[in-house]
């Protein structure tokens, strides 16, 4: 069933995109980013794809929001790719903001983008870097509108939004009137690639501006360090099939192999 | 804790915040008041994370006492609450430090509302002037707790795995960042300290037998229809077979498999090994594989006690979804992938000569 063109806002965080290991600055303060791009977390780009779904099945408009530096322009500019329609960048001077501030930001920049009052808010469920697991819930909350959390699965209907997540193997269903909040998690979707026009204009595109008063968060991060990890290496059991001998022995020893094989040779191992 | 609360009388006693916050200004430097903490179910018992959530918020309430609340389970809405078995009906939770166990009441709550759950914890933490609320950091224990947050204006550090009271309002943490790639420290400034355990980081120390019963209190809350506006209905799930986060071995495939092709030898010797794949994410946004199967920051947590990982770098991302397996065995061409910096034991070969190999192998010597 079809329901009314919606004005869908996506909020989106820019993140280090680390891979193999994660280096803290000298300072203590920060991921060192020297080495490494940025994205928006995997959940939060399922967000965009959800929106830039319904609104090409529905009609209506996706606005992605971000909250951070002059440069989280280039993560709105990613999302306008995928298809959404407007950038909102709620500039920052770089420092760190906590959930409640980025939460009530993100409420007061709702009232100043004007007419729209998005009667859908997508959000990730936690963001990759800092994970709250809140933003969207408060944001919920400051507007007086329910909020439906880590959900997998969206359908629209005549205003109505059913939601679904797992929940311990089963599925729990969720049924909510719009307005209304929801954050998601990967597997909702899978994003698109950004297609070559897609991409051209991303970069014309203008990103409004606005600046929104900083606030202090009751959970002041002192510093970041890395967790004590261990310092070994693998014992090498050998190269390609020739390993195999060896392997069967450590997969005997943890007790993995099925019956049949484990009463074999035992003599293969090492 | 009195026995029986009921929330409109909870409510009256104040605003929830300047409830909240007259309670906690009591507490000394030293000690902290009473502590809070959602116990939440797993069929007829808590649930392990929540165990170990109430001993963190034991040893964070000291002498102070831990009220844990449990929310009526599916179909056991009203007296039934309590209905929970052997050794952790609320008696025997007196062995995890919990000194009052509370069970809520309500026709209302035909099933999980996350909203409600939070007024009622909300209303609970006013009436007993709670200095802290604490859950396990799972989906239920997060959310709970982000809409108690919201609904009382109080921060909210999530997924902590230290915490100290370091003065009156004020508590050192430590919590994780990047699903546990990163820790950091910090100060939670709160008159009411909302707190989420990292509960699969902490080790649970053994009940202690001799420890007293807890009392046992039920609470009727007050909710509001706003309170009950998401309220979750379940159903039958469409899961089959072995669960990727329950299995006893994982066989983990990536990028190195090379296409989707090569999860017919991974699956093949997932069967023989009694367990099942579980694959990074490059191989579930190329669509070879289903999110289903992604283990790591944005996929399922495992705890096998092999994890195979086949193909695969061991980016941070990913090793937060299997740092729990008790022993890692890497396939990988290269030698110097991080991957094998986490693993016990190591291949270097290529997946689809090594698997296939593997596979006949087993074979050869079952039959
Ligand atoms: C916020 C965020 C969240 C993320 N969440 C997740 C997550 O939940 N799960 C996840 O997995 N990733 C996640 N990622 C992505 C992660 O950073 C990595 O990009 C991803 O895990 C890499 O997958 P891979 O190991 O299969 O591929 P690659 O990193 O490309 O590694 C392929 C490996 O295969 C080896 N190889 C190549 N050919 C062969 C062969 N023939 N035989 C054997 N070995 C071979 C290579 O040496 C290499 O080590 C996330 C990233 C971000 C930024
Ligand atoms: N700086 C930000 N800018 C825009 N959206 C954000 C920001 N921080 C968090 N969010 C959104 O809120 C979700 C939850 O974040 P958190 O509560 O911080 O884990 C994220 O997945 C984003 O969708």
């Amino acid at each position: 069933m079809h329901t009314n063109p919606l004005d869908i806002l996506v909020c989106v965080k820019r993140v280090p995109m680390v891979g193999g290991k994660v280096v803290v600055t000298a300072d203590g303060q920060d991921v060192d980013t020297r080495m490494s791009g940025f994205t928006v977390s995997p959940h939060e780009e399922c967000a965009v794809e959800e929106a830039v779904q319904i609104t090409q099945r529905d009609g209506g408009t996706v606005t992605v929001l971000t909250l951070g530096p002059p440069e989280a322009a280039d993560q709105l500019r990613d999302m306008l790719a995928l298809g959404a329609h407007r950038g909102v960048l709620l500039e920052t001077d770089g420092r760190e903001w906590g959930p409640v501030a980025t939460a009530a930001a993100i409420v007061w920049a709702v009232g100043e983008l004007g007419t729209t009052p998005f009667p859908l808010i997508l959000t990730g469920n936690e963001a990759a870097d800092t994970g709250g697991y809140q933003v969207g819930i408060r944001v919920a909350h400051a507007l007086g509108r329910p909020c439906v959390s880590g959900i997998k699965r969206l359908e629209l209907a005549g205003g109505v939004l059913r939601a679904a997540r797992e929940y311990g193997g089963a599925q729990e269903m969720f049924e909510v009137a719009l307005p209304a909040v929801v954050s998601v998690k990967e597997g909702i979707n899978l994003p698109r690639y950004p297609s070559l026009p897609g991409r051209l204009r991303a970069k014309r595109a203008e990103i409004a501006v606005l600046r929104p008063q900083w606030q202090d968060d009751g959970l002041r991060k002192l510093g970041l360090r890395a967790p004590a990890s261990s310092t070994r290496r693998a014992q090498v059991l050998g190269h390609g099939a020739d390993a195999v001998p060896a392997l069967i022995g450590v997969l005997g020893d943890l007790g993995v192999l099925p019956a049949a094989a484990r009463s074999g040779d035992d003599g293969a191992a090492a | 804790m009195s026995a029986v609360l009921d929330g409109a009388a909870a409510a009256a006693a104040g605003a929830v915040t300047a409830g909240v916050a007259a309670g906690a200004g009591t507490t000394g430097d030293e000690t902290t008041g009473a502590v809070l903490c959602l116990a939440e179910r797993d069929g007829a018992v808590v649930a392990d994370s929540s165990l170990r959530a109430l001993s963190f918020a034991a040893s964070l309430a000291g002498t102070a006492g831990v009220t844990a609340v449990l929310f009526p389970g599916p179909g056991a809405a009203g007296p039934d609450a309590a209905h929970l078995d052997g050794d952790l009906a609320p008696d025997a939770l007196g062995a995890y430090g919990v000194t009052d166990v509370c069970l809520v009441r309500s026709d209302e709550l035909t099933g999980y509302a996350p909203a409600a759950w939070a007024r009622s914890l909300a209303q609970l933490a006013a009436a007993e002037g709670m200095s802290a609320v604490v859950a396990a950091a799972t989906d239920r224990g997060n959310e709970v707790l982000a809409h108690l947050g919201a609904m009382t204006g109080l921060p909210l550090a999530a997924n902590c795995v230290a915490a100290e009271h370091s003065g009156p309002g004020s508590w050192q943490l430590v919590r994780q960042r990047w699903a546990g790639s990163v820790l950091e420290d910090a100060v939670l400034a709160a008159p009411c300290a909302l707190l989420t355990v990292a509960t699969d980081a902490l080790t649970l120390a053994a009940p202690a037998p001799s420890t007293a019963r807890p009392t046992v209190g039920y609470f009727t809350p007050a909710l509001t229809a706003a309170d009950l506006v998401v309220l979750a209905t379940e159903s039958a799930g469409q899961s089959s077979g072995m669960s990727l986060a329950t299995a006893r071995v994982v066989v983990g495939g990536g990028r190195g498999v090379g296409g989707p092709d090569g999860f017919g030898a991974l699956e093949e010797l997932a069967g023989l090994l009694g367990g099942v794949v579980g694959v990074s994410r490059v191989v579930t946004s190329q669509g070879w594989r289903p999110h289903r199967q992604q283990v790591g920051q944005t996929g399922t947590k495992i705890s096998p006690e092999l994890y195979l990982a086949c193909g695969i770098s061991g980016a941070i991302q990913h090793m937060a979804g299997c740092q729990s397996a008790r022993h890692i065995v890497a396939v990988n061409t290269d030698a110097d992938a991080p991957i094998i910096a986490h693993a016990e034991y190591a291949v270097i070969g290529d997946v689809n000569e090594v698997v296939p190999a593997l596979v006949a192998a087993i074979r050869a010597r079952a039959g």
